[in-house]
């Protein structure tokens, strides 16, 4: 383990860890909490990552760790209605749930959709009916957050669709995060998609800006029984002083289909997503799209995992990323084909667009093919503004930020045009354009 | 509304333009024709302000004010305009978004209030008409896969949204079928008035035939070589440029 010295979370943690099983676990069966037990030991034997771990050779978190964080979740904070304004996806016609520091706040839902399985986590992890879904993931690949993760987790929310069954509108999960100290939290979400069901589901993620800082360490589980499909869309859009590592692993079964649309915008100081498909049948069908979008100091790391483990499953990945000012991007996607995955086609690409004169991007796409009769392909392209494009705008008396704002939306459409709904695609327009210096429309 | 003196303009540490002299008034007609390199694009690019031309003689004021010093968003919003000779493909930027923060743009800049989406709908529809230019094509990106042609006939379609003073049309007619070439000459003919002027590159007399110009220059190796009056695009069309370029080195000789 690399040392711990100088991270005063490291000690909060291990000190804490105690206190903390008994103030949560009382209801909660003995496999969960030898569960938890499990995961605090090998997070205390293997502590935060640090650069020399490969799978964090790029994303120093040394700055990020510097600070004073508290456990948990503080009785919870009102929320100015500001923010939730700013969360909400205008003319986008949903079913909205908001969860505030990870808890879900039944008192801002619009409209609960029947037909669906909502259970806040604190819940469902005290009912032994449920006790599977909380067994330490299989891929504990990760020692370090998904284990702090499952040591500590407290709430989040659970969401089963049952076999067959669907919902009228897409589902829009609002993450706020606000704190008065700094503070460290961590949800747990659990999705299930019984055979043959299909859910759509779009998560924001906002934050009160304050002095306060906040360390946010989100694990998410995603099990997409056979023929089910998921839409999944996620907007990272905190604010500064957010520190976000956010886990997600989604283990597919045949046939089915999982559509992930990752988009990180400026503000967050770190955003580390760690997203994992596991095609684990045959048959499966997976679309990873991602934008990120960094500015000022802030740091973009999207680490992504198809895993091909069974035969002729499709997967097709596209990230695009664009640095401004001082930014750090970091992309790292990686695919494995399992030698029994013959038939499989797997795509990747990864192209970035670097303004900043001190922005950077650390782009590696990984392959390890252990099959002989797959299609897979990946690229990676690292490019500045085109000086013919940006001398025709202004040639036609478009202004120079104007001219690279329109240059950055075409750079970002191929991705944005993979939304579905078109007010969700209009809203992140309408965030990118926020980002970029415009002199007047 | 146009004065060129004596500008000398280099890429790459090479030397393009040697000396140019050109006025162009209010409600005048120039064609510029000349040999293949001989520097006309290069003119063109200079006075729309392209960065990698280094003047480095010369002066050129456009309507009274100094061009030079001038970005190139600031030259059109001043009111010149480039046709390019090769059009640049944009994709992910839509043709009607471009031209309505083009528009918005210069509009802005002379103090006039921004058109609103139904103003800009019977402004856009109007110069559709006028060259005759395919409504399809306005909504798709910027030139993505455009025809040659097509790309050609957008620009002068963007030369008629934008209404600009000065305009340099660099081989428009290069790539124009038979019927595109009268549909773009009458488009061009109909937005003459004695207000704006047109420069005119063209390698072929044909076109000159529908856009009748008051004056024709030939450039040659970064010099304006003759000028003279419609009669000499006819001249060049039946004699060549040897003629010229032979002329011009026993010039040069005797210098
Ligand atoms: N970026 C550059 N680097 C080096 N040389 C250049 C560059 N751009 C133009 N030139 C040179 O400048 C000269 C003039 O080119 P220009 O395009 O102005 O010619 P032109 O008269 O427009 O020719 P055409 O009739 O073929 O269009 C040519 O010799 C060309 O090769
Ligand atoms: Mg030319």
């Amino acid at each position: 383990m690399t040392s711990q010295q100088d991270i005063p979370l490291y000690d909060e943690v291990v000190n804490g860890f105690d206190d903390w099983a008994d103030l949560i676990s009382p209801n909660e069966t003995s496999d969960l909490r030898k569960t938890r037990r499990q995961a605090f030991e090998k997070f205390r034997e293997s502590g935060f990552p640090s650069i020399r771990n490969e799978d964090w050779k790029y994303t120093n978190l040394t700055r990020f760790l510097k600070d004073e964080y508290r456990l948990g979740s503080p009785a919870p904070l009102a929320l100015s209605p500001a923010l939730l304004a700013a969360a909400a996806i205008p003319e986008f016609d949903c079913y909205t749930l908001v969860l505030v520091n990870g808890v879900w706040e039944k008192k801002y839902n619009t409209g609960l959709p029947s037909g669906i399985d909502l259970l806040p986590i604190a819940e469902a992890k005290a009912d032994p009916a449920l006790a599977a879904w909380f067994e330490r993931s299989a891929y504990g690949k990760d020692r370090h957050f998904t284990e702090l993760n499952t040591a500590f987790f407290s709430d989040g929310l659970f969401i089963r669709m049952k076999a067959g069954s669907s919902l009228d509108k897409p589902l829009h999960i609002i993450h706020a995060f606000t704190a008065g100290y700094n503070l460290m939290v961590q949800p747990r979400h659990i999705f299930v998609l019984d055979r043959n069901a299909e859910l759509s589901i779009v998560e924001s993620v906002v934050s009160t800006a304050g002095d306060a800082r906040i360390w946010v360490n989100s694990f998410t589980e995603i099990a997409l029984q056979t023929d089910a499909k998921l839409h999944h869309a996620l907007i990272q859009a905190a604010a500064p002083g957010v520190r976000l590592v956010n886990h997600t692993t989604v283990r597919q079964k045949k046939q089915s289909l999982y559509n992930n649309y990752t988009f990180t915008l400026p503000g967050a100081d770190l955003v580390r997503n760690d997203l994992q498909a596991r095609l684990e049948e045959d048959h499966t069908e997976t679309h990873l799209y991602g934008l990120y979008l960094a500015a000022g100091q802030q740091l973009i790391d999207n680490h992504t995992l198809v895993d091909h483990q069974k035969p002729s499953c499709f997967s097709n990945e596209l990230y695009k990323g664009v640095l401004l000012e001082q930014s750090t991007g970091v992309f790292n996607g990686k695919v494995y084909v399992h030698q029994d995955a013959q038939k499989t086609n797997a795509f990747q690409q990864n192209n970035n667009l670097v303004i900043g004169k001190k922005a950077t991007i650390d782009s590696k796409p990984e392959l390890e093919i252990y099959a002989d009769d797959v299609k897979c392909s990946h690229g990676t392209t690292v490019g500045q503004f085109s000086e013919e494009a940006l001398f025709y705008l202004r040639a036609r008396g478009i202004g120079e930020a104007a001219a690279k704002a329109l240059l950055i939306n075409a750079f970002a459409l191929d991705v944005t045009e993979k939304i579905k709904w078109s007010a969700v695609e209009a809203h992140i327009n309408r965030l990118i354009s926020q980002h970029i210096p415009v002199t007047h429309a | 509304m146009l004065i060129i003196k004596n500008l000398h303009a280099e890429v790459e540490e090479k030397q393009i333009l040697k000396g140019i002299n050109l006025t162009v008034n209010p409600g005048e007609v120039h064609a510029i024709m000349g040999p293949n390199g001989s520097g006309k694009s290069s003119l063109a690019s200079v006075l729309a302000g392209k960065e990698n031309y280094h003047v480095t003689e010369g002066e050129v004021e456009f309507q009274g004010k100094n061009l030079l010093t001038m970005n190139p968003e600031t030259r059109a919003r001043e009111g010149l305009f480039l046709a390019f000779q090769y059009p640049i493909e944009i994709p992910g930027v839509s043709n009607v978004n471009f031209l309505k923060t083009a528009l918005g743009e210069i509009r802005n800049y002379r103090g006039l209030p921004p058109l609103d989406a139904k103003e800009f709908l019977r402004l856009s529809r109007e110069k559709q008409k006028l060259v005759e230019f395919d409504a399809a094509l306005v909504n798709r990106s910027l030139n993505e896969g455009f025809s040659g042609g097509e790309k050609k006939r957008n620009e002068i379609f963007q030369l008629a949204m934008l209404e600009p003073s000065l305009s340099i049309l660099d081989e428009t007619d290069s790539g124009l079928d038979i019927d595109a070439l009268r549909i773009v000459s009458q488009g061009v003919n109909k937005l003459r008035s004695e207000n704006n002027a047109f420069i005119i590159i063209t390698h072929y007399q044909r076109l000159l035939e529908y856009i009748v110009p008051d004056f024709v220059h030939v450039l040659y190796n970064g010099r304006i070589v003759r000028s003279g009056t419609k009669e000499l695009a006819l001249e060049l069309e039946e004699k060549g440029y040897d003629w010229l370029k032979e002329e011009s080195r026993e010039k040069a000789a005797t210098l």
